[in-house]
């Protein structure tokens, strides 16, 4: 951070060009077109790893289950069992005594802007918004993204960060397409991509699209122009669908991508009103929401969420920054999660990336004071299993269920305690981080030679 | 706040008038804030809103009211160093914001006293948050310096000042260095023209200055300086308005802190250079993410730190060295470190200072690192600020003689599960309800079976 700081997710308001997520790409052609639908395919291979036993842990699985004093076993990239203290080792497992630790799946944020807005945030390197435009559906956020950006190795070391859904800003109604990664260093963006992961498409719906492109005098200087943009852009995709999609055309196929269903919505929308607006625009042009981002208000309508099956990706207890964040309460998440709606608990910061256990146990504790009692094992799933639902990768990662890919954290602690910190961090398999070794930190490019290479950061 | 003023606050306010209470938490672990350990079993005395007495077996007078504390952990007030707090209603709401003046005629004679709005809900939130007491600034926008800070207290009454006119701040590095013209030479020239405009209109003015019988309050800007009611000074050739220049005498006199905000080690050292060619400077270092770096000539110079609690990304050329293990290493040299400079709303917010501290602590069982113990990392945000704020003694601390200001906390203050449960100021016991409690209870549920949510208040 730096002292004179601007919150590029908040985007607030302050800077706008500076800031601003869903499922759907698949790795194979569709056979109805000739369009490659995978022109950028992830070279991601998992790391070598060995057969490993966690033994003597709280086990959170991510999937609202908890174990006292268990056992994870993980082997060749994969869960291979969760179980009790009774749990068999078989051979050749390499026996990790985890008693009086914790164990969750790895941490997943469902909004970052690692790699598109890293650090250092130097105008050189902003290339998280394409504000040229109020919808831009053509671009892929993955063609900005810095694979060098320290921001990846501290949200691993400190946030236990083991995939993340990087989007582009919220400028623009619609902003692009998202990339899910996989938070290994790589020399390319394809080395980090998430093997079979979605797309998403970021939209963003008030003060951000009307502020950026009222304020150069075009539309939409409104909600209501946001409104007719948004529509438009949509009946226009309809029609180059229903004419036979002829002609390679960008931005189409990202929006046909997500009336068909393969590419997630990801949409940026603070308000209750607004998020009703956007779901019956959903209904409308015939696709699905699959969560609002920094849904403040979402508490308002979680009735409305629940009976919609999206979810809220939402911060801890952000307020007041700007307009539409002036109705933010702690208890957001709690109220959601009493209500049966699906909470995620997400970053758009990266810092905040590095802290959201932290976030999500100060939103449980919100939600205890107001009478509303969230076990820790559900609370967990906020940041894993959830995620992954609303980025489309919860069938691969999220839980820590037999064959899934063994992407893991042991914290020195509860993870819901401010006093815990990861100690080892393995995805699919591979010890990525080990507080115990300072060899197992990656270092960038960026960062090496500088003043403070290879510290404990 | 004085009694006189209590008794204005009494008079304005609203509902019944809120008077200090004398009264006593019994049985509580207590930290005293002066970076001992919490003790068990301990009292606390707050008599005619200060602080009588504070530790294991302390007597309780006859007729003082007793809370149990049994269960509960009693703290002074946090101390929340380099806040924007009652400055902005909401920051991207540009008309309620007055956290910076970028068109301003003015830089340096710029005082956030009459802009001050103690109605803030951000008040209300840092206040549940157990902050008592803050430091306020405003940010450089139209010039290298920001203008002069204050103190105040987050009492739920009309005055929110403790001591005006509290610092000056001035903004170096490459923030600084973009103010001033591009570069960082620029700056420093700015800085050393203006410190010496300032003495120089000090000693031509042939009017009598400084504090004593002879002050006149203009209500305008420094009151203590009768230099600013007239002069007889010729000025040719200065850069500085008369306005700016006489809010800098007391800077270049020593009798007002200099706030230097400053990221590289580098530019710490040029700081700490400033003192040769104008020894009376009384330098405060705020920022200070490569501070470990000239730890020991930081220490040397006794200059304290107000630095950003858990910055560990190269965020700017300046800040590569950037790392959570700053505060821990500074501290270790024998630097007086406070944690502040959360300005903001968003992940930044004051009241999120116990969490950061917590932080540091958990740095201690991070092979390699340099955290905090919790003792120290307490005073960190507490009796350390209030030090460098000129209120030793008087905040941030459960001493004989401090300011009222206790927080009674449900658990351990710097862990995430605990919250405050009250909060005195003065021995005034504050208010719990703001805007976002009331949202809170009017959405616990979602009936409007009856009658719409509008009149359920």
């Amino acid at each position: 951070m730096r002292f004179w700081r601007t919150t590029c997710a908040a985007l607030g308001a302050l800077t706008l060009a500076a800031c601003a997520t869903a499922p759907g790409g698949t790795d194979t052609a569709s056979a109805n077109s000739a369009i490659d639908k995978n022109p950028y395919p992830s070279t991601y291979k998992a790391y070598p790893g060995a057969a490993t036993a966690l033994v003597g842990a709280t086990v959170f699985d991510g999937a609202g289950g908890r174990i006292d004093n268990g056992t994870v076993l993980f082997a060749d990239g994969k869960i291979v069992g969760v179980g009790s203290a009774d749990l068999a080792i078989p051979a050749g497992y390499t026996r990790v005594d985890a008693t009086g630790k914790f164990v969750t799946p790895g941490i997943i944020d469902i909004h970052s802007h690692l790699g598109v807005y890293p650090s250092p945030s130097v105008e050189a390197q902003s290339d998280g918004n394409e504000a040229t435009a109020p919808t831009t559906p053509d671009v892929w956020a993955e063609h900005s993204v810095w694979p060098q950006d320290p921001g990846f190795s501290r949200a691993l070391a400190n946030g236990g960060v083991t995939a993340l859904q990087i989007l582009p800003g919220s400028a623009n109604l619609v902003g692009g397409r998202s990339v899910t990664l996989k938070n290994v260093p790589a020399r390319t963006v394809q080395g980090m991509k998430f093997p079979g992961a979605p797309y998403g498409m970021k939209m963003a719906c008030g003060e951000n699209p009307k502020r950026v492109y009222g304020g150069r005098g075009r539309m939409p200087s409104t909600r209501m122009g946001n409104m007719a943009v948004d529509r438009q852009t949509f009946l226009d995709a309809k029609k180059w669908m229903a004419e036979g999609r002829k002609g390679r055309d960008l931005a189409n196929e990202t929006l046909a991508g997500v009336i068909d269903g393969e590419i997630l919505v990801q949409n940026h929308c603070y308000r209750a009103d607004e998020m009703a607006f956007m779901i019956d625009l959903s209904r409308e042009m015939g696709y699905k929401i699959s969560a609002f981002h920094h849904a403040v208000e979402s508490y308002k309508i979680a009735d409305l969420l629940r009976e919609n099956g999206i979810c809220s990706a939402i911060w801890a207890d952000w307020y007041g920054f700007k307009m539409e964040s002036y109705d933010g309460i702690p208890e957001n998440a709690a109220f959601l999660q009493n209500a049966g709606a699906c909470v995620i608990i997400h970053s758009d910061d990266e810092n905040g990336i590095q802290r959201l256990n932290q976030e999500a146990a100060k939103a449980q504790a919100a939600g205890r004071r107001a009478g509303i009692i969230i076990p820790d094992e559900q609370v967990i799933r906020w940041l894993t299993l959830n995620p992954a639902h609303a980025m489309g990768i919860d069938e691969m990662t999220g839980s820590l269920a037999s064959g899934k890919m063994a992407d893991v954290v042991l914290w020195n602690g509860d993870p819901l305690s401010v006093y815990s910190r990861p100690e080892k961090v393995w995805i699919d398999g591979a010890l990525m981080y080990d507080s115990d070794n300072r060899k197992m930190r990656p270092v960038s490019d960026f960062e090496l030679g500088q003043p403070g290479e290879g510290d404990v950061k | 706040m004085n009694s006189r003023l209590l008794i204005g606050a009494a008079l304005l306010a609203l509902s019944a008038p809120a008077l200090a209470q004398d009264f006593a938490v019994t049985n509580a672990t207590v930290a005293t804030g002066d970076g001992s350990e919490p003790v068990q079993g301990a009292t606390v005395v707050v008599r005619g809103g200060k602080v009588v007495a504070a530790g294991p077996g302390v007597a309780i007078p006859a007729g003082v009211e007793t809370i149990d504390g049994t269960g509960k952990w009693v703290t002074p007030g946090l101390f929340a160093a380099m806040t924007a707090l009652g400055l902005s209603d909401a920051d991207g709401v540009e008309e309620s914001n007055d956290t910076s003046a970028r068109n301003s005629p003015f830089g340096a004679a710029l005082d956030v006293t009459p802009a001050l709005n103690p109605a803030s809900q951000h008040v209300a939130v840092a206040r549940d948050g157990g902050i008592t007491r803050a430091s306020v600034f405003s940010r450089p926008a139209s010039s290298i310096f920001g203008g002069q800070g204050a103190v105040v207290d987050l009492g739920a009454d009309p005055d929110m000042v403790v001591r005006p006119r509290a610092f000056q701040l001035v903004a170096l590095g490459e923030y600084g260095a973009r103010l001033a013209g591009g570069s960082r030479t620029s700056a420093h020239a700015v800085l050393r023209n203006a410190l010496r405009e300032a003495r120089q209109y000090s000693a031509d003015s042939r009017i009598p200055g400084g504090s004593g019988p002879r002050q006149v309050s203009t209500g305008d800007d420094i009151p203590v300086d009768t230099r600013l009611v007239d002069s007889s000074a010729e000025r040719d050739d200065v850069l500085l308005t008369r306005f700016d220049a006489a809010a800098l005498i007391p800077v270049v006199n020593g009798q007002q802190p200099l706030y230097v905000a400053v990221e590289r080690a580098a530019d710490i050292r040029s700081v700490l250079g400033l003192r040769k060619e104008f020894p009376k400077l009384k330098l405060v270092l705020v920022g200070a993410s490569e501070g470990w770096r000239a730890a020991a000539d930081i220490a040397a110079a006794g200059v304290p730190v107000i630095a950003d609690p858990v910055d560990d990304l190269p965020s700017s050329f300046e800040q590569l060295a950037a790392t959570q293990s700053n505060v821990g290493r500074m501290a270790a040299a024998g630097v007086k470190v406070a944690l502040g400079g959360l300005a903001g709303t968003t992940g930044d917010q004051p009241k999120n200072l116990a969490q950061y501290a917590g932080n540091l602590v958990a740095l201690t069982k991070i092979p390699g690192a340099s955290g905090l113990s919790w003792g120290q990392a307490f005073a960190a945000i507490s009796s350390v600020p209030a030090e460098i704020a000129g209120q030793g003694g008087r905040a941030g601390v459960l001493s004989p003689g401090a300011a009222g200001d206790l927080v009674i906390w449900d658990g351990d203050p710097l862990e995430l599960s605990s919250a405050p449960e009250r909060v005195f100021i003065d021995g005034v016991e504050q208010p719990k309800d703001d805007h976002q409690t009331r949202l809170r209870d009017r959405y616990r549920d979602l009936d409007e079976s009856d009658r719409p949510k509008g009149y359920d208040w």
